[in-house]
């Protein structure tokens, strides 16, 4: 290949490096927006050639990202990103690959693919655009839409129970699992960072805001008055606090969870501490079963963090094992195995 | 000891049938290795039920191997059995029309009881009333003969039970002159780990040979001589090994790795079983979670740079059709196999037919032109898929490579290639970064220029969503017209370079014959006998290895013959492109029966054809 005369210097790319000239065409306000700004801000922090990106997509309004990355791109059709990229991947580990995704994409059509891609533990960080809703079919309900959403689809609400998806990812055998939101950007940038990072599948889920179709649907989580007491940051190593004024603890009584109060005069002995990398699946079970529920506050971070070996690695290894049994490829040798006889 | 004699034949029909788990598949399988070493030339023919363990005795739970060879060229696995080997009454109910008049018949005598007559629906024990007449009936208590000879061996009465199959396949190597040597080595590489099977096995194999031998209900045996062969080393293939090799040979010569995107699906599966033995070939197998994934990895893998290939069946193929646009409209090298089997939906799934032409001609959304190859035999299946292969990455475009449960299971020698006397397959890239576009196309193939992800400065985008040059979303009127010919003329433009088909028998008058995939055996053996005839008529016979395009030569005959036939496992797929392409009245011959097309009804058919 003719490469000899390009001088690309990875280390010292910006986000410039990785700004197409396609303009983006989502809507004005778009969630979307937010993750493509941090997700150009953070591909420089990697220290990977520019040229061993290469996202892929399935269908839906996130899955138009690959256009506006200046890097390799595949878009996909619908729900199979996951099935392209572990291809892309398996064939060659040398690349950096990401899946970008929406709900529809990722859990509803492309279910299987997805659980299968957690099972398997290829190293592809996989980003889902979880806005709750079907955008570009303009509104229909998604498999993460709240049981009894009104949408175009369902005018006197869903009967439907949603999925909840890091459950589902970590379920699955995700090896890295986290959650963020599009409002929150240093939030954002950080754990797209530590998920491009992590060896292995790793699934970051990011809230993101369709203001055309759900416009308020994480608000909660953003604004001022209540993101205090919705919004769980879990951070390793520490006890769960949460509100306001970091004033409410997060416990586990043997039994279910409790709110204690965290104040200088009043705080428990000895508060449960996040532990991603212990691979207690109880604990997080139960962490990610407060997605849905209004009593207590929704968790944003890593629920997981697990160095585990990587499909690829174990299949070139395989390969290595292989050739050291019986000999490199040999294709004549290989044509006459068998039973094989002169005819003179 | 009886006074025996030795006849020598031209061409014999066996039949091995038992229930599916007596082992017949083995059994022919044996055989097979057995007569082509002794330089037979031979087609055989696996016939087993979908159910992996029928009820032991039931009619449904027959499997059965039938095996033709002759010291001359063969190119079917015969019509009518002149031997038929039945374990039981229900393998005798089953396969006892097919057998020639006059056929033999060894019957295990043991399972002839009350409860299997039974369950194969006999009302009275057929080897006591003359139901039987007509053919020449060789009771023997294999059952018994079989625990008799291992009295001795440790195995349970059940396990012993299970060597019978090597009892009957001794008996059918005395008759058949046949060496025990290949047998006897199989079974002891094959039970390596397990002395007192090998003990067994190799035990009811000789006393079935010196049971035949000596009993005097066999007067004779029988020899088939030596085939003609082209000087050269050879060896039995089945269809689904013959497309593993193809590949893997297809990788070497192109310089890729190797990676399948498979998902479990009968008849393909053993394509799958025998590339993931071969890792040392840097094969990738990837079983998938679905057909769907099976192709997208592979698709995956084909926009990674590797050589990229699915196998499947019908109804894999219909889960397929979305990621085959795809991979139209992204215009990667990608190899789709689909061994087709009886449909629709699950049909029939150990059964052949030529089922899916349409759907892998036409078969997708929009219009997705991909090229068509159908192999002819199991070993044909070799080269058809090399050169599957050779095109997917001469005009970057998914190819669809046919074959059929038929030759995928059924076998043949095959006459072995070296490495070096295949063609090397070139594979190539865009290197010039300035500019690049990714569907700028070579004026000559009309073929897109690719660059593998990893390759510094060609960063681009390909997608489903229809593309102007420089590889953006284009809505554009007259660019969406103007891609969806250039994809079509990439397609048709293969016409020019791909090898004419070769007109067999005259080149015009009376009838033509136009065919495609497993039939060739039947139509070639049909015409032989026809032309033998020293008939007046003038038949011309064109089998059709690429289906798309069809070749440029077809027209001109088309045109120069007063009738034309077109004989397929299905209700007519071909002649409609046929008809529609050529606008000509062509006639089908069709058979839908989950079997290889008789030789005899194909020979009416054309007859019939000449007569009018």
């Amino acid at each position: 290949m003719a490469n000899s005369m390009i001088n690309t210097e990875p280390l010292k790319l910006t986000k410039d490096d990785f700004t197409s000239d396609q303009e983006p065409r989502w809507c004005p306000g778009c969630g979307d927006y937010s993750i493509l700004a941090q997700m150009k801000k953070v591909l420089p922090e990697l220290g990977i050639p520019k040229e061993k990106f290469v996202f892929v997509s399935g269908i839906g309004c996130s899955s138009r990202f690959p256009y506006y990355m200046d890097t390799y791109g595949f878009h996909s059709i619908h729900g199979r990103a996951a099935v392209l990229a572990s291809g892309v991947k398996t064939a060659n580990p040398d690349l950096k690959v990401f899946v970008i995704t929406g709900d529809g994409d990722a859990l509803s059509i492309g279910g299987n693919h997805f659980i299968h891609l957690c099972r398997r533990n290829i190293d592809i960080t996989m980003v889902l655009f979880n806005n709750r809703i079907y955008g570009l079919t303009k509104g229909q309900y998604s498999p993460t839409s709240e049981k009894g959403k009104k949408t175009k689809s369902s005018p006197w609400g869903t009967l439907e129970a949603p999925f909840n998806p890091v459950q589902m990812a970590m379920a699955s055998g995700a090896s890295f699992v986290g959650r963020t939101i599009d409002r929150d950007p240093k939030h954002l940038a950080d754990m797209l960072k530590r998920a491009a990072e992590h060896k292995g599948t790793a699934f970051v889920e990011v809230y993101q805001n369709c203001n055309i179709f759900n416009d308020g649907a994480f608000a909660q989580y953003t604004e001022q008055e209540t993101k205090g007491d919705h919004v769980l940051q879990m951070e390793e190593g520490q006890p769960f606090i949460f509100g306001k004024n970091k004033d409410k603890v997060l416990n586990w009584n043997g039994d279910h969870f409790e709110i204690s109060a965290f104040t200088a005069e009043k705080k428990p002995e000895n508060p449960a501490r996040h532990n991603p990398r212990s691979g207690n699946a109880a604990m997080e079970f139960l962490l990610s079963s407060l997605t849905y529920d209004d009593q207590f506050p929704t968790p944003f971070g890593v629920f997981r963090q697990l160095e585990q070996d990587t499909f690829e690695d174990l299949l070139v290894r395989q390969i290595e094992f292989v050739k050291q049994r019986k000999g490199p490829g040999d294709l004549n040798k290989l044509l006459q195995s068998g039973d094989s006889w002169m005819v003179e | 000891m009886a006074k025996k004699e030795t006849q020598k034949l031209e061409r014999v029909t066996i039949r091995f049938a038992g229930d599916s788990g007596d082992g017949m598949q083995l059994t022919g399988g044996q055989f097979t290795n057995t007569t082509a070493l002794a330089g037979s030339d031979l087609i055989t023919l696996p016939d087993y039920p979908a159910e992996i363990r029928a009820p032991a005795g039931t009619l449904f739970g027959v499997s059965g191997f039938q095996i033709q060879f002759s010291s001359q060229p063969v190119h079917t696995p015969g019509d009518m059995p002149d031997v038929l080997v039945a374990m039981n009454p229900a393998a005798l109910k089953v396969n006892l029309a097919a057998l020639r008049h006059n056929g033999i018949i060894i019957i295990n005598s043991d399972a002839f009881q009350v409860k299997n007559l039974k369950l194969a629906a006999y009302e009275e024990n057929p080897l006591e009333n003359d139901s039987l007449k007509g053919y020449q009936v060789f009771p023997v208590q294999i059952t018994e003969l079989t625990r008799e000879a291992l009295k001795d061996s440790s195995l349970s009465m059940k396990e012993k039970d299970r060597c019978k199959n090597f009892f009957a396949l001794g008996m059918t190597y005395w008759m058949f002159s046949h060496s025990m040597e290949t047998t006897e080595s199989w079974i002891k590489d094959k039970f390596a780990s397990k002395p007192d099977l090998i003990d067994a096995n190799l035990k009811a194999l000789n006393a079935g040979y010196s049971y035949a031998l000596s009993t005097e209900i066999f007067t004779t045996s029988y020899e088939v001589a030596k085939a003609y062969k082209e000087p050269g080393m050879y060896r039995n293939i089945t269809g689904n090994e013959a497309i593993a090799l193809g590949l893997i040979a297809a990788a070497h010569k192109s310089g890729k790795e190797l990676f399948l995107g498979s998902y479990p699906i009968t008849p393909a599966s053993d394509i799958l079983h025998e590339l993931s033995k071969h890792r040392n070939h840097n094969v990738k197998t990837f079983q998938a979670e679905d057909e769907i994934a099976g192709i997208g990895t592979a698709l995956g893998a084909a926009y990674a740079g590797s050589l990229a290939v699915t196998t499947t069946s019908g109804p894999g193929m219909a889960l397929k059709t979305e990621f085959m646009g795809l991979a139209v409209m992204t215009e990667l090298p990608l190899v789709i196999v689909n061994i087709q089997r009886g449909g629709p939906s699950t049909g029939l799934p150990t059964k052949t037919e030529q089922a899916d032409l349409l759907q892998a001609v036409y078969g997708r959304n929009g219009e997705a032109p991909i090229p068509v190859i159908a192999a002819a035999s199991p070993a044909d299946c070799f080269m058809a898929t090399f050169e599957a292969c050779e095109i997917a990455f001469r005009v970057n475009s998914p190819v669809i490579l046919l074959s059929d449960g038929y030759i995928a299971n059924g076998a043949e020698p095959w006459k072995i290639p070296t490495a070096e006397s295949l063609p090397e397959i070139k594979v190539e890239y865009a290197t010039n970064p300035e500019n690049y576009e990714p569907y700028k196309r070579d004026p000559q193939t009309l073929s897109r220029l690719h660059v593998l992800p990893g390759t510094p400065g060609f960063e681009h985008h390909v997608g489903g969503l229809e593309k102007d040059d420089s590889g953006n979303v284009s809505y554009v009127p007259d660019n969406h017209d103007r891609m969806i010919r250039l994809r079509e003329a990439k397609i048709q433009k293969l016409a020019d370079v791909l090898p004419q088909p070769e007109i067999f028998g005259a080149k015009e008058g009376d009838l033509l014959i136009i065919s495609w995939g497993s039939t060739y055996g039947t139509i070639y053996t049909a015409l032989d006998e026809i032309l033998n005839r020293k008939t007046n008529k003038k038949i011309g016979w064109i089998h059709l290895r690429w289906i798309n395009p069809l070749p440029k030569n077809l027209a001109d005959y088309v045109s120069k013959f007063k009738k034309v036939l077109v004989p397929e496992i299905n209700l007519g797929q071909l002649i409609k492109i046929i008809r529609s392409e050529y606008l000509v009245d062509a006639k089908g011959f069709n058979k839908v029966r989950g079997l290889p097309l008789s030789t005899s009804d194909l020979i009416n058919a054309i007859d019939e054809e000449l007569k009018g």
